[in-house]
């Protein structure tokens, strides 16, 4: 997988691999057992500091995502997305059934983007006591 | 070589600097200048022109003696000034020779990897050389006398924006292999995200930040929201911005705190480098922080 930094970003670097580590992974592109790239080949293709590199790696080690194992690299333990696919399904729906009725009221993708993210801060603010340092991925 | 994820030693400092100083005639181009750089580190140098950049960097290499306090490097130095120096009637391969000669340490294939890499004939004198190349030519000296601790003053600086990225993945490279520590001026701060990991800020020869650059950013925030004196959360104001009825406040949280929750109408968002670096240089213009 080829990584990259977006500079206009005010997420940390080492968060924005771990992020694109994540979606690689929820999108299925990375599976259990598959190789991260070497952070020598991480340096070297997306010019960035292996200080950073190796920062995320252990963020997604400690979130029990990879490990290293000696000599060998670092490799995807776990999946992302264990939920439930018909769970996933139900959910699914009842949003579309949900983005369908704000269509109806007005909304617009703008409206409608802000209306989420209130609602998902507000979850979060909430749940902040419980939530670790530095996983909150924006 | 393999990647193990572990630690890397942060203990061991590569560059210090203690109360230095240093005076030109009567005018005081740094002072008060204290930092500790740990190994293997990345630093970037930033500051306005005139801030004291190329003179922290002159000093730390040893090319210029210090008025006050004092300055030292672990291992050996290398320095690359702003000129990107070169003799113009030597060849790239005459200053590899030279290079060779003139240092204790030297890695010939490494030297010779760097201008491979990037394309520089070996036998055409350095003066016919474009501005780009001679840079190459000095970066190659450099990298081969296998520093501890490389100093780069304006390295990007007339490189067009693809040899920028060539260089900067090639130096990290030679980072990650030989473990120096590189400390690099620039006023190209939006590039250096991901790059360097840590940051010396100067102004008017004063270090105003210095620090592990994800910790520095981490504790500022910025928030926007409804017209007010006051930002919505406990800390250092570094900036405040009042346009009709919204009020923008740049926020130093006190260390050590748990995040602060700010709810209703104020959002925060996290910062740039060229966010926090821009609104530091602004604040000591306006002498708010003298």
């Amino acid at each position: 997988m080829e990584f990259r930094i977006d500079r206009s970003s005010g997420l940390p670097a080492y968060l924005q691999l771990v992020r694109q580590v994540r979606e690689a992974l929820r999108l299925g592109w990375l599976g259990p057992g598959d190789r991260l790239p070497t952070v020598r080949d991480v340096v070297a293709r997306s010019g960035v500091n292996a200080n950073t590199v190796l920062k995320a790696y252990r963020e997604l080690e400690l979130s029990g995502l990879v490990e290293a194992r000696q000599g060998s690299g670092t490799f995807i333990k776990a999946g992302l997305g264990s939920t439930d696919p018909e769970v996933m399904a139900a959910l699914r729906a009842r949003l579309a059934e949900w983005v369908r009725e704000a269509r109806e009221a007005g909304l617009d993708i703008e409206d409608i983007d802000a209306l989420v993210r209130s609602v998902l801060a507000a979850d979060e603010d909430g749940n902040q006591i419980t939530a670790g340092d530095g996983v909150a991925v924006l | 070589m393999i990647t193990a994820v572990e630690p890397v030693d942060r203990t061991a400092i590569a560059v210090r600097a203690q109360a230095l100083g240093k005076r030109y005639r009567n005018k005081w181009a740094l002072r008060e200048c204290t930092f500790d750089l740990p190994a293997g580190r990345v630093a970037a140098l930033v500051g306005a022109n005139g801030a004291g950049k190329t003179t922290l960097m002159t000093v730390l290499a040893g090319l210029l003696d210090a008025d006050e306090g004092s300055a030292g490097a672990t291992g050996r130095v290398a320095f690359v000034s702003q000129e990107k120096p070169v003799y113009r009637h030597f060849s790239a391969a005459d200053m590899l020779r030279l290079g060779a000669h003139l240092n204790v340490v030297w890695d010939e294939a490494r030297a010779r990897r760097w201008l491979a890499r990037f394309e520089i004939p070996l036998d055409k004198a350095c003066g016919k050389l474009s501005g780009g190349q001679q840079a190459q030519v000095a970066f190659a000296l450099a990298i081969g006398s296998r520093p501890s601790v490389l100093m780069l003053d304006e390295p990007l600086a007339n490189l067009d924006p693809l040899a920028r990225r060539e260089v900067t993945a090639e130096l990290l490279s030679e980072v990650d292999e030989t473990g120096m520590t590189v400390l690099l001026s620039t006023h190209v701060v939006a590039e250096l995200a991901g790059v360097a990991d840590y940051l010396l800020l100067l102004a008017h020869g004063r270090l105003l930040a210095g620090g592990d650059l994800d910790e520095l950013l981490g504790r500022h925030v910025s928030y926007t929201g409804p017209r007010s004196d006051v930002p919505p959360a406990l800390g250092d104001v570094v900036e405040a911005r009042h346009t009709g009825n919204q009020s923008t406040f740049l926020v130093e949280l006190p260390e050590g705190q748990p995040r602060p929750v700010v709810a209703g109408q104020w959002t925060e968002r996290p910062l740039t480098l060229e966010d926090y670096v821009l609104a530091q240089l602004e604040a000591t213009r306006k002498g708010a922080r003298a």
